[in-house]
């Protein structure tokens, strides 16, 4: 088979491959020299120090929790801080036999079996090893100095002082800035554990949670050397960390502050926002609650009571609360039969107290039963008069009606930065064959006409439908976040703003809103007989389903529950929009006679000075004057 | 295997073979030893790393067994059979790495895997650590060595390629290792000096571009937490911190079985699969340290030993190329845990836990066995 040369070479490259592998066997014995002299260096010239790191002393790293980023209102007022405070720590590693210390602790400190048997459940969570967990918030001096004495017995037990989230503005904003809470075993499992590993809180709701990842900041560490006993001896290196971002809000604490008192401890929800700029200033849900309750983890009772509470203070009800609309749509169904050309600013309908569908015996009743008799655009609104809209929902049909108050944000989300807004219901056909497999009837056509019906709102879409009719349909979202650090918020997918066929189309509408507060037969003439300043306004009242929990109770409060909620809804001045508001007051009944007056409230409080004037800035000079004289 | 050769060789020669029932098997009976050894010693430290489990041991035991099974097998098929045939595997573990690249199964942020529910999941990069030197074998063998400019540049390509399908998974210590044991069959089949050299010189600027354009965060943040580990000693410094304390309070003769305490108190992450050594530092000192690496150093011996007196070209390039690589991982992983070297995720071959990286070793073993009892007598004589 070989072939003579092919043998030569065959053979030299034998040598060769030989020469080869002796080289790659010289290099071989010389780095595996080179592993061991590395041993040898860490075993044996660095025993000593590995060995004392190890047996009696350890190395830790210790995270240290960067400090939460502070909240403040437009004016700088704090609204959450981070307080100083004691707590009582274990590291389980170091306790032995922890159970047995935990005992003790609450002997010492004499507490209940209840709380005994709380810290056992803190301490089961517990995440890396030699990790400290808190299992007693907020000591006391006593209770400090009761640790101290009996520390000897207590191994693992550390009082540690660490920064707690505080609420200094207790109640007022415990719906729109939310609270810290402990972290649970759920958010645990999705959280980044090498950022978290000191952090004991994590925002719960509102801005807390919404801004938890710039509030929070990035983790520093120590590493530091210990003694058996857990001891700090020496920090052998400190990294910093780097606290999270204070974020200003849009919201003025002054206003809030009215805004809840116009409420005079009534159940209900106000928001108040700035349509040229979509800032919120105030964001009022009655009844609240003290946020701090949660920062160190709330007691069953104290949580059971805030629960089950009839008036439900834990209930958001600026984005969580559905409520049909009623009244208050028909600025915006105007802007759409207009644009829509169903109507004209002169065209009339005949209202004799009732609208009937053709060939339909079933009487849609106006709300004044004797009829308004010929009705045109502006006294539609100025009256609430249902049967000229009845008309005009007819008209426009489902489809169009959908379209044009979806782009002014119903049946969707609306804000830009809050946690757990509801999208509200904006019905379809698609929507009715999906929701409950049945077409679309021309009666449902007609009732949502006057906000009556499937549809649903929150109290701050209604807010945001209304600042697009002070802006003419400029769109931005609202928000709560003014500033955060030094950033500005950003809208990462903005509405498009509402174009209508003719701009003069909001003219007409937004005179039908001024009549309503202004015009002799308005139906918050009333309220708007005592302003300083125009404002555009409608009321509107929404029927209540029955809360389920007031049944229980005595039969006098549950007829009061049963009763309709009122709303209302304004902007101000009529000529240059400051401000708009959307007030619901929950079985108020009356949407000019109680939320009117409680609007005005709020656009007084932002819009005069101490002396009833309205303010210079909100004020264009010309035109104030004129009215002044 | 025939009567008629059986004759040509003389009265003692049969009796000889006759007699080992081993080299029936094409099984060497030093390898062997050594490997059984390595597998003792893995299942003594294991039951110490993994705190005492014995499901594991028996999970890493049976793996051995099927590690072996497969050893065995290999052993039987002839060199020139493999050589026939690598071509062809080269082509259709390329074909897996790609079907991985385009549709394979993702876990922990790596797609490595093919996965066919219910059948079976496996990792195309595991047949390439044995393909790859093979194939460059198989190609180089039959060509004038040293080899020619226009040989290296195809065996280059030939490399490159799975190397690069591997790095993307994203398994930079599996890419390494493969394109190694392409690499060192070039160096055995005598690949000039001044070529080398200048390949070593081209290393600095492709390392800078592939720190920009090629290397995923996490692995940046290896060669980072490496060049100065204490940077992130929360994250991935931790492992090397904790690794250093556990091996240097080791000392001479260690802590003594089952008595480490950096490893036992959970310091020590991994501490049964890719930083195992760091346990067995802890616990038997630099002697237990310095046994492991002569064990290692007879397995290679033996390796080289066979590259030299393997008859074929084929041969000598695959089994110097195979015992090469092997002490790679060797020095990778201890290098790796004692801090000298950047961690990339590289077991420690037959210690580590772990059954797909045992079979894949213990097959290239096979291939080495096959290597040394396939020879012809005759040349022997």
């Amino acid at each position: 088979m070989p072939q003579p040369i092919q043998l030569k070479d065959h053979e030299k490259d034998a040598l060769l491959v030989r020469r080869r592998v002796l080289v790659g066997a010289i290099v071989v014995l010389l780095l595996s020299g080179v592993l061991v002299a590395r041993m040898y260096f860490l075993q044996v010239i660095q025993y000593e120090h590995h060995s004392t790191l190890s047996e009696n002393n350890r190395v830790h790293v210790q995270p240290i929790p960067p400090s939460r980023g502070l909240i403040y209102d437009r004016n700088g007022r704090v609204i959450a801080d981070n307080r100083p405070s004691f707590s009582l720590t274990v590291t389980r590693e170091r306790a032995g036999e922890w159970r047995e210390v935990l005992d003790r602790v609450v002997g010492v400190l004499e507490l209940s079996a209840e709380e005994r048997e709380l810290f056992e459940k803190r301490v089961l969570q517990g995440r890396r090893p030699f990790e400290p967990v808190p299992i007693m918030y907020e000591l006391t001096e006593e209770q400090i100095a009761r640790i101290a004495v009996n520390q000897f017995r207590l191994p693992g037990i550390e009082v540690a002082a660490q920064l707690v989230r505080h609420y200094p503005q207790g109640a007022h904003f415990a719906h729109s800035v939310g609270y810290v809470g402990r972290i649970n075993e759920k958010e645990l499992q999705s959280l980044d554990p090498v950022n978290y590993s000191g952090t004991h809180h994590i925002g719960k709701t509102g801005i807390e949670k919404f801004y938890e990842d710039v509030l929070h900041g990035q983790v520093g560490y120590e590493e530091v050397e210990t003694n058996a006993r857990g001891r700090v001896l020496r920090v052998l290196k400190r990294t910093d960390p780097i606290p999270g971002k204070d974020i200003t809000l849009t919201l003025d604490l002054r206003l809030q502050e009215a805004a809840e008192a116009a409420l005079a401890g009534r159940r209900g929800a106000i928001v108040a926002l700035l349509p040229k700029t979509g800032e919120v200033v105030a964001m009022v849900s009655q009844p609240s609650f003290d946020p701090n309750l949660f920062v160190t983890g709330i007691s069953f009772k104290d949580y059971g009571e805030l629960r089950d509470s009839i008036d439900r203070p834990l209930y958001n009800r600026v984005l969580r609360g559905l409520y049909p609309p009623g009244s208050t749509i028909k600025p915006m169904m105007a802007i759409a039969g207009l644009d829509a050309g169903v109507i004209t600013p002169t065209s009339r309908v005949f209202d004799p107290g009732y609208y009937q569908l053709p060939n339909v015996k079933h009487k849609y009743r106006n709300w004044n039963r004797g009829g308004d008799g010929s009705v045109d655009l502006e006294l539609a609104i100025m009256r609430s008069n249902d049967t000229y809209f009845y008309d005009m929902a007819h008209k426009l049909g489902v489809d169009r009606m959908h379209d044009y108050m979806s782009r002014f944000g119903l049946g969707q989300r609306v804000a830009l930065d809050m946690y757990e807004e509801t999208a509200g219901l904006m019905p379809s056909r698609d929507w009715k064959r999906a929701r409950y497999r049945q077409p679309w009837y021309p009666g449902e056509t007609v009732i949502l006409g006057i906000g009556q019906g499937y549809m649903q709102a929150t109290p701050l879409q209604l807010a945001q439908a209304t600042a697009l009719m002070a802006t003419r349909g400029k769109w931005i979202r609202p928000h709560l976040a003014k500033r955060i650090g030094s950033e500005l918020p950003v809208d990462p997918e903005p509405m498009p703003d509402i174009e209508l066929r003719d701009p003069k189309f909001w003219d007409y509408s937004i005179r039908g809103m001024e009549q309503v507060l202004h015009g002799a037969r308005g139906t918050a003439k009333k309220v708007g007989d005592t302003a300083a300043y125009r404002i555009a306004g409608k009321s509107g009242t929404a029927q209540v389903v029955a809360i389920k929990q007031g049944e229980k109770y005595d039969s006098a409060r549950l007829a009061e529950r049963h009763r309709d909620h009122a709303l209302f809804v304004a902007f101000a001045p009529v000529h240059a929009p400051e401000i708009a508001v959307a007030v619901m007051v929950e079985n108020g009944e009356s949407g000019s006679g109680v939320a009117a007056p409680v609007a005005k409230a709020v656009l007084d409080a932002w819009l005069l000075d101490e002396n009833g004037q309205l303010k210079a800035e909100h004020a264009p000079a010309a035109k104030a004057d004129g009215e002044r004289s | 295997m025939n009567g008629n050769f059986d004759r040509n060789l003389s009265h003692e020669d049969v009796l000889r073979r006759r007699a080992s029932l081993l080299q029936r098997l094409h099984v060497d009976g030093l390898l062997l030893l050594l490997l059984l050894t390595l597998a003792a010693a893995s299942l003594f430290i294991l039951y110490s790393a993994s705190g005492k489990n014995l499901d594991l041991l028996v999970k890493q035991a049976s793996s051995f067994g099927l590690g072996l099974g497969a050893m065995l097998v290999i052993a039987q098929f002839e060199p020139r059979f493999m050589a026939r045939w690598v071509p062809l595997g080269y082509l259709v573990v390329v074909g897996l790495l790609l079907a991985v690249e385009f549709m394979g199964h993702t876990a922990m942020g790596a797609t490595r895997w093919i996965n066919i529910p219910g059948l079976i999941r496996f990792q195309p990069s595991e047949f390439m650590k044995i393909i790859m030197p093979m194939t460059i074998a198989w190609y180089l063998s039959s060509r004038p060595l040293p080899p020619r400019f226009k040989h290296t540049v195809i065996s280059l390509a030939l490399i490159v390629v799975p190397f690069v399908l591997i790095l993307k998974q994203p398994d930079l210590g599996t890419s390494l290792l493969i394109l190694a044991s392409g690499a060192f069959v070039l160096f055995i089949a005598g690949l000039p000096w001044r070529w080398i050299l200048g390949a070593v010189t081209a290393v600095v600027p492709i390392a800078v571009g592939m720190w920009y354009f090629v290397m995923h965060d996490y692995q940046k943040q290896r060669v980072l937490t490496f060049l100065d580990p204490e940077s992130d000693p929360l994250g991935t410094g931790w492992n090397i911190i904790q690794s250093k304390a556990a091996i240097g309070s080791g000392g001479v003769f260690g802590k003594g079985w089952l008595l480490g305490t950096q490893s036992h108190l959970d310091f020590l992450p991994e501490s049964h699969t890719d930083f195992i050594i760091a346990v067995l530092a802890e616990e038997f000192g630099l002697v237990g340290v310095c046994l492991l690496l002569l064990l290692y150093l007879l397995l290679i011996a033996r390796g080289l030993t066979i590259t030299v007196q393997a008859q074929t070209l084929f041969g000598k390039l695959l089994a110097g190329a195979l015992t090469m690589t092997f002490f790679v991982y060797v020095f990778v992983n201890i290098g790796m845990v004692s801090g000298l070297l950047p961690v990339v995720g590289v077991p420690l071959p037959f210690i580590s836990y772990g059954g797909t990286s045992l079979v894949t070793l213990l097959s290239g073993f096979g291939v080495l066995m096959s290597i040394h009892t396939h020879r012809k007598w005759i040349a022997q004589v």
